[in-house]
């Protein structure tokens, strides 16, 4: 099948310090692609590259990032805007942080929604309202019209989620989507998220230190350990019977939940 | 033994303009001992981070009450605070958001350290041997937030509570942004820390598992209240309300 996103040996630094060395990772439609790996190996790098959202001082510095039919690195910021949220959406890490802190949730998601697509306020709340249901907002009213420091950590985390699958890209990126939900609310999440690919044939690749959701959710795994890829192939095949030292050594440490 | 914490019919309720009042956490009790950790769970929303900055004087508390250490604490201000913050320091959920971002995390990790009189050298010293604790070179000391990985910024933020060796330590989600291997090293640096000090825990966690581990009495909150407690094999083996049933079954 076609690829939709490519890493092809790339490297990214900040300020001239490589710290993702030499990485080559391709998703298909529909794939799901968890990517795993200590503190600090360049997981949110990675994901960001791809949206041009490296910041000041970080650089791809060789290889190359293709998105249908196009080199992203290559890209101007006004060709970038295009296809971040619209084409690839991206659930951030510090989800509250990545939320305007002076604008309602409701005011967010209508103008990032207006901006890529036909939609009326009355049409955009509906479709949000449904999908804050889905996630488990209890009163999906009154987050609509809540500012981000009104919400709590995991609120904010589940109002970032809705934002970008609103959008429904192609790609989705999902830096560390569950980390602050709790079990239930996690759970709900995964299988919102499966659907959004199951019904659109989105393509997703999720950063999560959770290998719980991976083995619950990826078709494939790359696991990074210092920036290089210690470890990339099927799923079951690398969480049942991994091959390297660091992938078992992560995969020993999960502490698992006795319940006798 | 006397509780280091007592919180009694602790309320808090939101009070916006334009909006309805919502009440988010409503009569809360619970004791925490000393060199006790006591694991907090519970639904996202349902009043945690809210407990944690109420006992740690963040926001004001609606009705009851703080007691740490007998001292009754729920309106303290000024020099008071200042005293408390020598025993009682917290991580926050959101470590990024922690830390001033025009300052390096060296200069936010030691700031406790210089406020009380600590010579330049010697705060360099602990600041350089803290960050070693947390897994992070003495070059993370000159990085600024926006500079580091979401883990990176949560072991800073753990290593800055632990400057002035609290007596109390309340974790919002602590080792949530950790991958498991750096997350198992934290956890043994704060069970060190138990055994040496006797430093007592709030450990509010989303992971059922870390909680089972580690902690020794757990509180499940539902809607702002509590609605079970025991020791974690009890409140996790054999729950009784509703929602810990569902926590325990989701959990992947
Ligand atoms: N703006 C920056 N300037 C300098 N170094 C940076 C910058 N951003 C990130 N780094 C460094 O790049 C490396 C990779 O960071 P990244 O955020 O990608 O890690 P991560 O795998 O997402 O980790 P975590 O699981 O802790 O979030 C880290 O060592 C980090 O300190
Ligand atoms: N400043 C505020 N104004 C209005 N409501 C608020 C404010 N701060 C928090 N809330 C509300 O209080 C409730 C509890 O929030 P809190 O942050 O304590 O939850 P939490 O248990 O920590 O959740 P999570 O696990 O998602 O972090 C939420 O419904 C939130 O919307
Ligand atoms: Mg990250
Ligand atoms: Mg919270």
């Amino acid at each position: 099948m076609d690829e939709l996103l490519k890493y092809d040996h790339v490297e990214i630094s900040f300020a001239g310090r490589p710290v993702v060395h030499d990485v080559s990772v391709s998703l298909e439609p529909g794939e799901i692609l968890g990517l795993v790996g200590e503190s600090g190996s360049g997981k949110s790098t990675l994901i960001k590259a791809a949206m041009g959202l490296l910041g000041g001082n970080g650089l791809v510095t060789r290889g190359d990032i293709w998105f249908r039919g196009q080199n992203i690195p290559d890209l101007s910021d006004q060709e970038l805007r295009k296809i971040r949220g619209a084409q690839i959406g991206m659930i951030f890490q510090d989800a509250g942080a990545s939320l305007c802190p002076i604008r309602t949730i409701g005011g967010q998601i209508y103008e990032s929604m207006s901006a890529h697509m036909e939609i009326s306020k009355e049409e955009a709340k509906k479709r949000s309202l449904d999908l804050f249901h889905k996630l488990h907002f209890k009163n999906a009213e009154r987050i609509w019209d809540s500012y981000p420091f009104e919400l709590s950590g995991g609120m904010n985390q589940r109002a970032g989620i809705a934002i970008a699958m609103l959008m429904n890209p192609a790609v989705l990126m999902a830096d560390e989507p569950t980390s602050a939900l709790d079990v239930a609310v996690q759970k709900q999440v995964v299988l919102e998220m499966r659907q959004l690919r199951d019904m659109f044939g989105t393509a997703i690749i999720i950063v999560t230190h959770d290998i719980g959701v991976v083995s619950a959710m990826a078709d494939r795994v790359l696991v990074l350990k210092d920036g290089n890829a210690m470890e990339y192939g099927d799923a079951g095949q690398v969480l049942k019977n991994p091959q390297n030292a660091y992938t078992k050594k992560l995969l020993s440490a999960v502490p698992r939940l006795r319940r006798n | 033994m006397e509780p280091i914490l007592d919180i009694k019919d602790l309320t808090k309720t939101f009070r916006n303009r334009g909006k309805s009042d919502l009440t988010v956490v409503d009569h809360v009790s619970f004791q925490l001992y000393p060199g006790e950790i006591l694991g907090v769970v519970g639904e996202s929303g349902s009043g945690k981070s809210t407990i944690a900055k109420l006992i740690t004087r963040l926001i004001d508390a609606t009705e009851g009450s703080i007691f740490m250490n007998g001292r009754d604490i729920t309106h303290a201000k000024g020099a008071q605070l200042k005293d408390i913050y020598q025993q009682l320091q917290m991580v926050f959920q959101n470590p990024v958001g922690s830390f001033d971002p025009r300052r390096t995390l060296g200069d936010g990790i030691g700031e406790s350290l210089r406020n009380h009189g600590v010579p330049k050298e010697k705060c360099r010293e602990r600041v350089i041997r803290l960050l070693e604790q947390c897994g992070l070179s003495e070059e993370f000391a000159g990085r600024y937030p926006h500079e580091v990985s979401g883990g990176q910024c949560q072991r800073a933020a753990i290593a800055r509570a632990l400057a002035i060796e609290p007596k109390i330590l309340i974790c919002d989600e602590a080792t949530s942004a950790l991958d498991v291997t750096v997350q198992k090293q934290i956890v043994e640096l704060l069970l060190s820390l138990q055994k040496a000090n006797g430093l007592s825990y709030l450990f509010i966690c989303h992971n059922l598992a870390l909680v089972q581990m580690l902690c020794s009495r757990v509180l499940v909150l539902y809607d702002g209240k509590i609605v079970e407690s025991g020791t974690p094999d009890e409140v996790i083996l054999s729950p009784k309300s509703e929602y810990t049933k569902c926590l325990v079954d989701a959990v992947l």
